[in-house]
């Protein structure tokens, strides 16, 4: 007699205790609680789901039996990148986002609150020393969300309408965009226009010189390039911008900002990109974030989008922290506010918060210099291989765009060959012929051989 | 009931740039030449500012920040967003999805599609719609996707031009009006009537051949169900707009309606509220968007198709846009899929009858406080899962407002409660959401910490106005943060700022 017993997730389903606390309203049964609903709109009988596994042991029975039936590429050797990467995740912060205070909850008062203000407080001040950035708001579902707002930011700031960006650029995100970019009303649709890029990603800047009109709301780049260019025409771009009287506005991801220099010292006005790199798993797409910074001004600030958390005072003069122009925001303004918030990706930032304080500039530094290294390592390595040419040169961080034209056979039929003959993931299809491959530090040296050895025997 | 002599953990934690030594370091990894791999004038000249710390210390700065949070650990009843218990059984499986990378092959996740498609069907039964995508990173998300549909789906009939107008009513959550207009809609906003929801003269006057869509919530954050929600919607129909359901308050009417039966054409379902996965702080969160079968080919893909026991993706025809890259945040699906099976239609009946009956419970205790009244005295009718309260009366006789009662709960154990989205249609509103979590025992400590603040103000209102007194720390000063010249959401804004 299942239905009999109480549920482990409702303390008051025991009968006694419901009876009880029916009896405290006069009645026997619920279904008076329910008078405001008319019998017409009434389900009449209980909906068909699958019989309900009550018991835990039963429930992870069922839910590893389904985890079984996954090959996470994460725990074997991939190359699979291109939006989402992955890399090594500390165990400290692992412990530290499985913290019931930081995961289960949803909003308290500020001081009950504080210790995860405090943690939101860290996560924007330490993404804003990698970026050089002194204004970053609380962070947005993904990338390509924080481009969108960042596009729209623009074009409030400017009043015009025209997006100048990057031709290879991820689908992912490009979809996402888009959404951000068409409006029902003519009048406010964003153009989105495509300026031709190398082989690793980087624009031309002559092409972009020539689309920055008097419409120009923004001139957008990412660095490094999704296709692992490091983009060399970075300052170039904003000057281009700047002549234009457009903002510049700049993809970054911030882990290779060890190395790299950031785009608050590259003229870049606002900066965007993912935080999914620092510290959080991939978890089946699962792990986006992203970010929105620019520099700290009126003009700025009075565009963002997403919630804004200030270093504030107690009325007895200690540190704490609150909402900043919360009037902008869709609480506070609803259809007038700027575009709209609400739940995001707040756990990420605790999980960036503490991935960046274990890194600190050493560690930064050293995880940049890795990646750059593994990544001309596998340029070199795989260079040497028939059949395979690696596109993009020049300055590349991560990922590699490697060209199969040459050996005849698909990226599909060669990332089968991999997966089935040698269980390694392999790139992204760009193109028929041609895959982005990611190394990060997750790789060794000898992982890259591997890869290099199996290529070796599919492609012969 | 005597109350807890509960005291926040107090550890005075200094900012992380305030702690930690030069040549500290709490991650190594491998050391490596990369000379020359950065192009010229694009390395890094001087090291980013941030802290340098040892491993323990990184650990043990964020214990204690996590302990200066009083998180589900206390009691909290935050209405609209439905205080639930996330079963660590479903935290724990889902951890084994971590190393997954979306752009697999289908057949190396099949257990995870089995699973994303299994909380599709599921939803499916509780909704009447035909088909779910959990690409909505969240219950705005959702709002959005909805918002990018009926402008595809007006498009694709030639109307775009001429549907130009969403619906919504004053009490829907702000992102449904905040996402039409951000997808360029103009936004009419129906006032409530004497009941607590707009009038059909009202929703009549405002619908033509100019609406795109009516974006609406049943029931509301008040708990006041629109009995004529089923002529609403016939009406947005024949109007030849589409007629979405913001199902963000579902936890009270799981199983006894479905939005198909009512005539909508879609619904949203939040699985980090009603669903059981964790909230996170504020996401990683999930807005499951179901509809019609006439809807589906919009859809944002994409999405899980069952061929004979074989999950493959699939991509619908006329897809609007995307709202997220890849599937969603599938990690928190599939905590959703473990919540509901663990409870089943018996238990989802069950959650609602017992979160509507703990609602009442609290009512009838809660209106025997003075100060303390229930907005629409002319709904008499049992409120559903929440029940919108007023403290004006309370503020009138002693000055303390909703928020200073809220600050001096919280020296008990007792989190914020809900007051009121924008705008507030009672005068210091406030907003408990029982659930079916909490026991009988929590929720009467809840009232008895309620009563005692307002005797409190009554008595010495200036202890409830100076509250928090057991916090982490006090509660805010005037300091004017919305001052170019004041705030600061950086460590170097902070110290030029302070300079």
């Amino acid at each position: 007699m299942a239905q009999s017993r109480a549920h482990p997730f409702m303390p008051n389903s025991a009968a006694a205790g419901k009876a009880a606390l029916l009896g405290e309203l006069g009645l026997t049964g619920t279904e008076p609680l329910f008078a405001q609903i008319p019998a017409a709109h009434r389900l009449q009988a209980l909906p068909d789901l699958p019989p309900a596994l009550t018991s835990e042991v039963e429930l992870s029975r069922h839910l590893n039996a389904l985890l079984d039936r996954n090959r996470p590429a994460g725990d074997g050797l991939s190359f699979l990148g291109g939006g989402i990467w992955q890399h090594h995740v500390p165990a400290v912060v692992d412990e530290i986002v499985g913290r019931a205070e930081f995961l289960t909850p949803v909003w308290g008062t500020p001081s009950s609150d504080f210790g995860r203000n405090q943690v939101w407080w860290e996560f924007t001040s330490q993404l804003g020393a990698l970026l050089g950035m002194e204004l970053v708001g609380l962070p947005v579902y993904s990338w390509g969300a924080a481009a969108g707002h960042a596009f729209r930011m623009a074009a409030r700031l400017t009043g015009r309408t025209r997006i100048i960006l990057p031709a290879a650029i991820s689908p992912e995100r490009l979809a996402v965009i888009t959404g951000y970019a068409h409006s029902a009303d003519p009048a406010m649709r964003l153009e989105l226009v495509a300026a031709p890029c190398d082989a690793a990603g980087r624009l031309d800047l002559a092409a972009v010189a020539a689309l920055a009109d008097a419409n120009t709301a923004a001139i957008y780049y990412e660095n490094p390039a999704y296709l692992g260019g490091l983009e060399t025409g970075a300052a170039e771009l904003a000057a281009i911008a700047a002549r234009a009287g457009a903002e510049t506005i700049a993809g970054i991801d911030p882990l290779s900002l060890g190395v790299i220099a950031p785009p608050g010292e590259l003229g870049v006005d606002i900066a965007v990109g993912t935080i999914q790199t620092l510290g959080v798993h991939m978890h089946a797409g699962g792990g986006l974030g992203g970010f929105i910074a620019t520099r700290d001004e009126a003009r700025y600030a009075a565009e963002y989008p997403t919630l804004l958390n200030s270093l504030t005072t107690t009325v007895d003069g200690q540190l704490a922290f609150g909402l900043m122009l919360f009037h902008q925001s869709s609480y506070g303004s609803r259809e007038l506010g700027k575009d709209w918030t609400g739940n995001s990706t707040y756990l990420w930032a605790v999980a960036a918060a503490t991935y960046m304080a274990l890194l600190g500039p050493a560690g930064f530094a050293e995880i940049g210099h890795l990646i750059l290294a593994r990544t001309r390592f596998a340029a070199e390595t795989l260079a040497g291989l028939p059949g395979v040419k690696v596109a993009g040169t020049g300055g590349q961080f991560r990922e590699l765009l490697l060209d199969f034209s040459a050996s005849g056979r698909s990226v599909a039929a060669i990332n089968r060959a991999l997966l089935d003959r040698h269980g390694i993931f392999g790139g992204i299809e760009i193109t028929p012929n041609r895959a982005l491959f990611a190394f990060t530090e997750c790789h060794s040296e000898a992982d890259i051989m591997a890869l290099a050895d199996a290529l070796r025997e599919v492609l012969s | 009931m005597s109350l807890r002599r509960y005291h926040a953990a107090r550890w005075d934690e200094p900012l992380i740039h305030q702690i930690g030594a030069s040549g500290r370091r709490g991650q190594h990894f491998p050391l490596t030449n990369s000379e020359g791999l950065v192009p010229a004038g694009l390395q890094r000249t001087s090291p980013p500012d941030l802290p340098e710390l040892s491993e323990p210390e990184v650990l043990n700065h964020f214990l204690r920040l996590s302990q200066e949070t009083m998180g589900m650990i206390g009691v909290s009843l935050f209405g609209t967003c439905t205080m639930k218990y996330n079963p660590r059984v479903g935290e724990q499986a889902a951890r084994r999805l971590a190393g997954v990378h979306p752009a697999q092959p289908a057949e190396t996740m099949q257990g995870l599609l089995a699973a994303v498609h299994g909380l599709d069907l599921m939803l499916r039964g509780l909704s009447g719609m035909d088909r779910f995508t959990f690409q909505a990173a969240g219950g705005a998300d959702a709002a959005w996707t909805q918002a990018v549909i009926t402008r595809a789906f007006h498009a694709a009939r030639g109307q775009g031009q001429q549907r130009t107008k969403i619906i919504t009513s004053l009490q829907s959550h702000p992102c449904n009006p905040a996402t039409a207009a951000t997808a360029g809609f103009e936004v009419i906003t129906l006032p409530l009537g004497e009941n607590g929801y707009p009038s059909l003269d009202m929703l009549k006057a405002a619908l033509g051949p100019d609406t795109a869509a009516l974006m609406i919530n049943n029931p509301d954050d008040m708990g006041v169900y629109n009995p004529e929600i089923m002529e609403w919607v016939r009406l947005v129909k024949q109007a030849g707009a589409l007629a979405f359901y913001d199902h963000a308050n579902f936890n009270g009417v799981m199983t006894k309606i479905r939005a198909r039966d009512l005539g909508f054409d879609a619904c949203m379902f939040m699985l980090h509220k009603t669903f059981g996965v964790s909230k996170g702080g504020g996401g990683p969160a999930v807005g499951a968007y179901g509809c019609t079968a006439e809807l589906a080919p919009f859809m944002p893909g994409p999405l899980v198709v069952e061929d004979s026991g074989a999950y493959r993706l699939e991509t619908p025809p006329q897809q609007a846009a995307k709202v997220r890259e890849y599937l969603g945040n599938l990690q928190q699906v599939f905590k959703a899929y473990a919540w509901t099976r663990a409870m089943g239609a018996e238990g989802l009946a069950e959650a609602s009858d017992l979160s509507v009956l703990l609602n009442n419970y609290m009512e009838k205790r809660l209106l025997t406080l003075r100060g303390v009244t229930r907005s629409h005295a002319e709904q008499t009718s049992p409120r559903l899962e929440m029940t919108r309260y007023s403290l004006g009366t309370l503020f009138e006789d002693t000055g303390v407002s909703a928020v200073d009662v809220q600050n001096r709960m919280a020296d008990f154990g007792i989190d914020a409660f809900w007051l009121s989205h924008e705008p507030w249609i009672v005068p210091q509103p406030f907003t408990p959401e029982a659930g079916e979590m909490w026991s009988r025992e929590d929720i009467d400590y809840w009232i008895d910490v309620l009563a005692h603040v307002i005797n409190e103000a009554y008595r010495d209102p200036d202890v409830v106005r100076s509250a928090p007194h057991n916090q982490v720390v006090a509660k805010l000063s005037d300091r004017d943060i919305n001052d170019p010249g004041n705030w600061a959401t950086t460590w170097a804004a902070w110290q030029r700022k302070m300079a």
